[in-house]
């Protein structure tokens, strides 16, 4: 054979590869609503750039007549591109090839990208749609997830890990998304569970549909298990990108600066935005908009424990973490789930170089039996340790309420924050005027001739002695108390002092957080 | 003129129904999740009353109503993931009323036995 017939049998082969499933399967798979492997890789990396590697891969089972079966690559696809113009390894399971099942091989192809992805010290990104295990291949479908969950352990912390979520991803399966940093979810389309609607069905007797028990809008309100809520695949990959243009490749690196831009501060005007009362809701996303670049604001967790903000946003061109309560919903207490939810994405920031600033307001911690019998002391735990391990330039600004362990726990000095500043209207006390003072002055109050007026009275003069940021500031606790119109000058200049931070914590194997 | 427009309309929507919310006999104004809302309600466990921990199937009763029973007794056998688990006297005490037959499904956290 000649070059030239070489290189034509070369693209013969190519093309049935690339045809995955074949037409039938593919249609199939347009019917639900879901663009191919392929598709998708292509509509996430820039145009031209994806480079495919393993395309001839070729199933190793024997069991069940697999032998006679003819897989096209295994029912995944693996390569490199480029995002944002910055290099990416990505992984697609193939639905339309034995229903994305995961076999020997398949798992081979990704654990050989996730390797490179190690290497090369570059994000990966990894898109689910699959069945589950290859029951023909028993144990060595099993070995083959065991071998991804590993190598997502030992990733964590050093490259980004995304995981989009395009089909059903049940099992065992659900494990690799789950110690990746952030996962993607689109509404209908996504499915996630540890056991399925007709297990629990014939176990348990319990009848629920799939998108009930573990859809996307489940997975993004109810269990936290996903950090971004799509309609569409398109709206999926747009914040894919948009997440990428916020964080650095890997955890030696920096995210890459833009240029910076002003905050809109017409449509966002702090004297707007914040109530007069200290005991008024308002949204505390529009004062994040009021002081960063371009008032623009990326949310993780957006429909989860939405009694805390955590997201991306950039302060004179450098990334920048936000953990903020929001008084809007539950008034902003910590709780259970927004514990969770604000130290893993205190540790992300840390792990990957990004300086965190914190907003304070907040009464305290929720109430109740089913938090305390839920565990918010282990929960809440949680985002002191992250916190105070945290050696990346840490700002704190307390604008309203700081009562109590709440204090403490919003990266306060005592947990090392590098600056504190407040506004006027801080009031960083042990706990609410009215609690304060119905304890401290229980026996005036008993005793006195009119028990109500003396509670208003005691209540006043509490407010006036304790509510306010300067007994604080006297300690030196906090660093500031600043004009509020000028919050985004003190956090440019914080921020770019920081900007050499070291900061080193006792030679560790690790420490032992309260997962 | 574009931006005020969009502005009276983010305002808009960020007047939901605020309700009051008391910490530490502080209220404050806010909303309130549909996960509190939907919380479960702590509720006092009454020691004579047994039920499922784990929904399955009701195989086999031990007991008649009106039997007298003492603390360790076996009382029935509730099948679930294949297993057979006996749920034993939580007390001593007379069988006052029997809920189930061997047979029937369960639910978790179903009554089936009360002892008084």
């Amino acid at each position: 054979m000649s070059l030239k017939q070489k290189t034509l049998d070369l693209k013969k082969r190519m093309q049935g590869a690339i045809q995955g499933g074949g037409a039938k399967a593919i249609e199939k798979q347009t019917a639900m609503g879901k663009m191919t492997a392929r598709e998708r890789i292509i509509a996430l990396l820039d145009p031209n750039s994806f480079q495919e590697y393993d395309l001839f891969v070729e199933h190793s089972a024997k069991d069940f007549d697999m032998d006679k079966k003819h897989l096209p690559g295994d029912g995944v696809i693996t390569g490199t591109g480029n995002m944002n113009g910055y290099p990416v390894c990505v992984f697609a399971q193939d639905f339309t090839v034995a229903g994305g099942s995961l076999g020997f091989m398949h798992a081979s192809k990704i654990t050989k990208i996730m390797d490179h992805a190690m290497k090369l010290k570059i994000p990966l990104i990894g898109i689910n749609d699959s069945g589950g295990a290859r029951i023909q291949e028993g144990v060595n479908s099993l070995a083959g997830y065991g071998e991804i969950f590993f190598r997502n352990t030992i990733a964590s912390g050093v490259i980004p890990q995304i995981s989009v979520i395009l089909g059903p991803c049940a099992g065992g399966a659900v494990y690799s998304p789950a110690l990746t940093d952030f996962v993607f979810v689109v509404d209908k389309i996504s499915k996630m569970f540890i056991t399925g609607p007709e297990v629990i069905k014939t176990v348990l007797g319990e009848e629920i549909s799939m998108e009930a028990l573990g859809g996307a809008r489940v997975q993004s309100e109810i269990t936290g298990n996903a950090h971004f809520f799509a309609e569409s695949e398109d709206e999926c990959f747009e914040q894919i990108k948009k997440l990428a243009s916020f964080i650095p490749w890997n955890n030696t690196k920096k995210a890459e600066p833009f240029p910076v831009k002003k905050p809109n501060t017409k449509l966002y005007k702090i004297d707007n935005i914040f109530p007069q009362e200290s005991n008024q809701p308002y949204d505390i996303r529009n004062i994040i908009k009021s002081i960063v670049d371009d008032s623009d604001f990326f949310e993780v967790h957006e429909l989860f424990a939405q009694n805390i903000v955590v997201g991306f946003a950039r302060i004179s061109g450098q990334t920048v973490g936000f953990v903020a309560n929001q008084p809007l919903v539950l008034a902003g207490v910590l709780d259970v789930d927004s514990s969770d939810k604000a130290a893993r994405f205190i540790r992300f920031c840390d792990a990957f170089n990004i300086p965190l600033v914190t907003l304070v307001d907040l009464p305290g911690y929720l109430p109740g039996v089913d938090q305390e019998h839920a565990g918010v002391i282990r929960h809440g735990a949680k985002v002191l340790y992250a916190y105070s391990e945290a050696t990346v330039p840490k700002i704190t600004l307390i604008l309203r309420k700081a009562y109590g362990g709440g204090y403490i726990a919003m990266c306060s000095r005592h947990l090392r924050a590098d600056f504190v500043f407040a506004w006027p209207t801080a009031e960083i006390a042990v706990m609410g005027p009215e609690g304060a003072a119905n304890i401290i002055f229980r026996a005036e109050i008993a005793g006195a001739e009119n028990p109500d007026e003396t509670r208003k009275q005691k209540v006043k003069e509490y407010k006036k002695k304790f509510a306010n940021p300067y007994v604080a500031a006297a300690y030196g606790f906090v660093d500031a108390v600043i004009d509020p119109l000028e919050t985004r000058r003190f956090l440019i200049h914080a921020i770019e002092v920081s900007s050499h931070k070291e900061e080193t914590r006792p030679f560790k194997k690790h420490g032992i957080p309260p997962f | 003129m574009e931006n005020e427009k969009e502005h009276k309309e983010e305002s808009e929507i960020e007047k939901p129904q605020f309700q009051n919310f008391l910490i530490d006999d502080d209220v404050y104004k806010t909303i309130l999740s549909k996960k509190y809302l939907t919380r479960k309600k702590y509720e006092i466990k009454d020691p004579g009353k047994v039920v499922s921990f784990i929904p399955g199937t009701i195989i086999k009763v031990f007991v008649k109503e009106g039997q007298k029973v003492k603390i360790g007794e076996k009382l029935l056998v509730l099948e679930a993931m294949k297993m057979h688990n006996i749920l034993l006297a939580p007390r001593n005490g007379k069988i006052f009323k029997i809920h189930v037959v061997a047979g029937n499904t369960v639910a978790n956290k179903q009554l089936l036995v009360e002892i008084k």
